[in-house]
């Protein structure tokens, strides 16, 4: 960490900070050199992690990480590049990059701290907003369908999907390690709560009510197949966690 | 050779090892070239999702130390307004080559334009500045391509080479030469803060994954490259940097060629129409007729305009309606005739001589 | 001394490439100047394509054709569009198998599409005999040169084949250079 950067920008009871320590506890665990990892983000609350690591790191344009990042490992795949970046950035401005860079199964592995609305901006809609959720442009509830970003990156192409929470972070960290030993796009999805923009217009009146929520309501992956198999019914808010997919399809960028 | 692949030779003779590009026309033969010949130099490239993604990664390849470029035209130019910006503000070199044809949107595909040249001067947002080239034949596709690439390193800023449509599909003889002069972009001292001007204002470049562990970030940023956003004192000097490290240097950048400096009647010209005029002279052996090329457009070479001495007109004939008049007008006190072109075709020597006999 | 010469006829008969091989025999083998030029876009696919060439001992300046003074005409739509308005002085090398037209200038009439077809089996080389017998009646280029940058032009395994052709062209030129 650049300690000469603190404080830093997240608010009291923000989750990012805990899925950035996931996440630079996995790159430790990995043994990388710092001078051989690259951290790559775009706009946003997520996006500004990156400035806080003691490591090469490109603080990019709204929702163009991925393809900055794309960049930088197809010219110099010697280099370790890890992808912060948020709902907002990933799944709408960059909604076209992510499923491209699923498609060409590069080798990045990307976390996507997922807080269910912009929270830079001041608490705007986002593409993975829970429909019937207030935020300051659906004053009424949202109208529109959520993303599921961990089924996109599957239907994309990318070789490993993963999606726990700012709760789980033995298993997100965990996961995130897995993401970065496998070639090609790793992608793990962190729900993070969102104190400030999200919690307070949707009832939850503290940061921990939220991280509480995501406790209660996560189901295995596993259970839920089982749910299926059973022909048992998934309640419909239930929070899908664990991992989606892990193959090997083709990647790009590997280091030789 | 044709233009556009002559385009591509050049940066491959530069160095260039990287290319992200989205098809365009009329730029479409330097990605296939590129595409052709890149993987064979051990360099790579890369057919990204749209132009956005194109400069992206293009940027991206840069601060590994790559050489890198992209092609493009109108529609797609525009879309890499906002990165460039993020290229200027990060002090990234790179290679945008525009191969203009009409627009305005998706105008005119197959025919030629110059409409470009203030976009790619004040495209982007805020205060910045860049290296604009326009080559005039296949030769110079490959010569300023080659320019373009020692520029953007020397300078560490985006390079625009504005081609346009007649010349990146002209097909025509051209020499290549053995090797070109190369000028590369100095690497950060070993104790310099990253983002520390230079005695010339341009910073070392601290290369990823050469263990300077450097934050680049588009918000305004420090000598550290730390975001200082609400400091008035750092945004300020920090965007005269990014200005004056090109402006003070434009005797240096400036490249232009003088016929006839004694003339009264003078055609400043960059790109294709310069061959018109070119014909012109030639033709009429007996008048005395002045014509500055610029090689160089942005920054301004406003010395230049100065060369003609006698100068009692300058004639600007263009593809579009004035772009460049208009900076010569502000740089002059003689009468500047503007003479656009539109449609997408060459001035003929013909219309150009009648223009000066209008003014006789 | 400047030629323009002008190609045209339909998508797919190497209209392009016809004047891509003629400009580079003129710079390659030649050692003098060529720009070549053609109409790009949609309008050029399946309609009447047209390609240019400008030729001359000394670097050619203004690259664009302005009133071409030798034409290769090979469809009669390209005749319609590109050929019709030559002007008095030209000299038109004409596919007599599907240029129904003639012009005011002159003009030879050269059937390569049929000779093409029936005496060499490939219709695909009827431009390299318009090509053949273009530079045999106006010698704007050499005819070895000519030779040469069909080679460096064509597909591996068609040499012999469209060096067939550009003889055949040669031959249908009753009486050698006309001009």
């Amino acid at each position: 960490m650049r300690a000469d950067r603190l404080p830093h920008i997240f608010c009291s009871g923000c989750g990012n900070g805990t899925v950035l320590n996931c996440t630079l506890n996995a790159v430790d665990q990995m043994g990388w050199k710092k001078e051989e990892t690259v951290f790559v983000s775009g706009i946003g609350c997520s996006s500004r992690a990156p400035g806080y690591i003691l490591a090469d790191s490109l603080h990019t344009t709204h929702g163009r990480a991925l393809a900055f990042a794309t960049g930088i490992k197809m010219a110099k795949p010697e280099l370790h590049v890890v992808v912060l970046t948020g709902d907002g950035d990933l799944a709408a401005i960059g909604g076209n990059h992510f499923i491209h860079a699923c498609r060409r199964n590069i080798d990045l592995s990307v976390v996507c701290m997922n807080n269910m609305i912009y929270g830079m901006t001041g608490g705007q809609v986002s593409p993975t907003t829970p429909r019937t959720a207030l935020s300051t442009t659906t004053p009424y509830g949202s109208a529109e369908p959520a993303f599921d970003l961990c089924e996109l990156a599957i239907a994309a192409g990318a070789n490993y999907v993963s999606r726990w929470t700012s709760f789980h972070v033995k298993e997100l960290t965990r996961a995130i390690l897995a993401g970065l030993r496998i070639p090609g796009l790793s992608f793990i999805e962190a729900l993070s709560q969102c104190p400030t923009n999200f919690g307070k217009r949707n009832k939850f009146r503290q940061a921990m009510d939220q991280v509480e929520y995501f406790k209660t309501h996560g189901i295995l992956i596993e259970k839920v197949q089982r749910l299926r198999e059973e022909g048992k019914d998934i309640p419909p808010d239930a929070i899908v966690l664990g991992e989606m997919i892990r193959r090997n399809r083709p990647a790009m960028g590997v280091r030789k | 050779m044709q233009g556009n692949v002559a385009c591509a030779e050049g940066a491959l003779a530069a160095g260039c090892s990287f290319f992200g590009g989205y098809p365009i026309t009329p730029s479409t033969e330097i990605a296939e070239h590129m595409a052709l010949k890149l993987p064979k130099a051990g360099g790579v490239f890369l057919q990204m999702e749209d132009e956005i993604g194109s400069i992206a990664a293009v940027i991206g390849a840069s601060w590994t130390g790559a050489r890198a470029m992209t092609a493009t035209s109108g529609p797609g130019f525009s879309l890499m307004m906002e990165n460039i910006g993020f290229a200027a503000m990060t002090e990234t070199p790179c290679v945008i080559v525009n191969v203009q044809r009409g627009g305005p949107s998706t105008g005119q595909p197959t025919m030629s334009g110059q409409a470009d040249m203030l976009q790619c001067r004040f495209g982007s947002h805020g205060d910045y500045s860049i290296i604009a080239l326009s080559p005039e034949s296949v030769q110079e596709m490959y010569e300023l391509s080659v320019m373009a690439f020692n520029l953007a390193d020397r300078f560490r800023v985006p390079v625009f080479l504005m081609a346009d449509e007649i010349i990146g599909h002209l097909r025509e003889r051209i020499e290549i030469p053995d090797s070109v002069q190369r000028v590369e972009r100095r690497p950060l001292n070993q104790g310099d803060l990253p983002f520390h001007p230079g005695e010339d204002l341009v910073p070392g470049f601290p290369r990823f994954g050469s263990g300077f562990k450097v934050h680049v970030t588009g918000l305004t940023h420090d000598e550290r490259g730390y975001p200082c956003t609400t400091n008035p004192k750092v945004h300020e000097e920090l965007v005269k940097r990014l200005v004056e490290k090109v402006e003070s240097k434009r005797h240096e950048i400036a490249d232009y060629r003088v016929t006839n400096p004694d003339a009264e009647r003078v055609f400043v010209t960059y790109g294709s129409p310069s061959r018109s005029v070119e014909q012109v002279i030639h033709d009429n052996p007996g008048e005395e007729i002045g014509h500055l090329r610029f090689r160089v457009v942005w920054p301004f070479p406003e010395d230049a305009l100065r060369e003609f001495k006698d100068a009692k007109a300058f004639f600007v004939p263009e593809q579009n309606l004035g772009q460049i008049a208009r900076e010569i007008e502000r740089h002059t006190s003689v009468p500047v005739i503007r003479l656009p072109r539109f449609g997408g075709s060459l001035h003929t020597p013909e219309e150009l001589t009648s223009a000066l006999g209008a003014f006789k | 001394m400047r030629h323009e010469v002008r190609f045209s006829g339909f998508g797919g008969q190497g209209i392009i490439l016809s004047a891509v091989i003629l400009g580079r025999a003129a710079v390659m083998y030649d050692g003098i100047y060529a720009v070549q030029t053609q109409v790009y876009g949609p309008e050029a696919r399946g309609g009447a394509s047209m390609s240019s060439v400008i030729i001359d001992e000394a670097p050619i300046l203004y690259p664009k054709v302005k009133d071409p003074d030798i034409l290769v005409m090979m469809s009669q739509e390209g005749f319609e569009k590109y050929g019709v308005s030559a002007r008095e002085d030209a000299v038109m090398i004409i596919d007599s198998s599907l240029v129904q037209s003639r012009p005011r200038c002159r003009y030879l009439e050269i059937p390569a599409t049929t000779e093409a077809k029936n005496t060499l089996g490939r219709e695909i080389v009827a431009n390299i005999i318009m090509l053949g017998a273009l530079v045999r009646a106006t010698g704007i280029v050499r005819e070895e040169s000519i030779e040469k940058a069909i080679l460096d032009s064509v597909p591996k395994g068609t040499e012999s084949l469209n060096i067939k052709a550009m003889k055949r062209g040669m031959e249908l030129v009753p009486g050698g250079k006309i001009g």
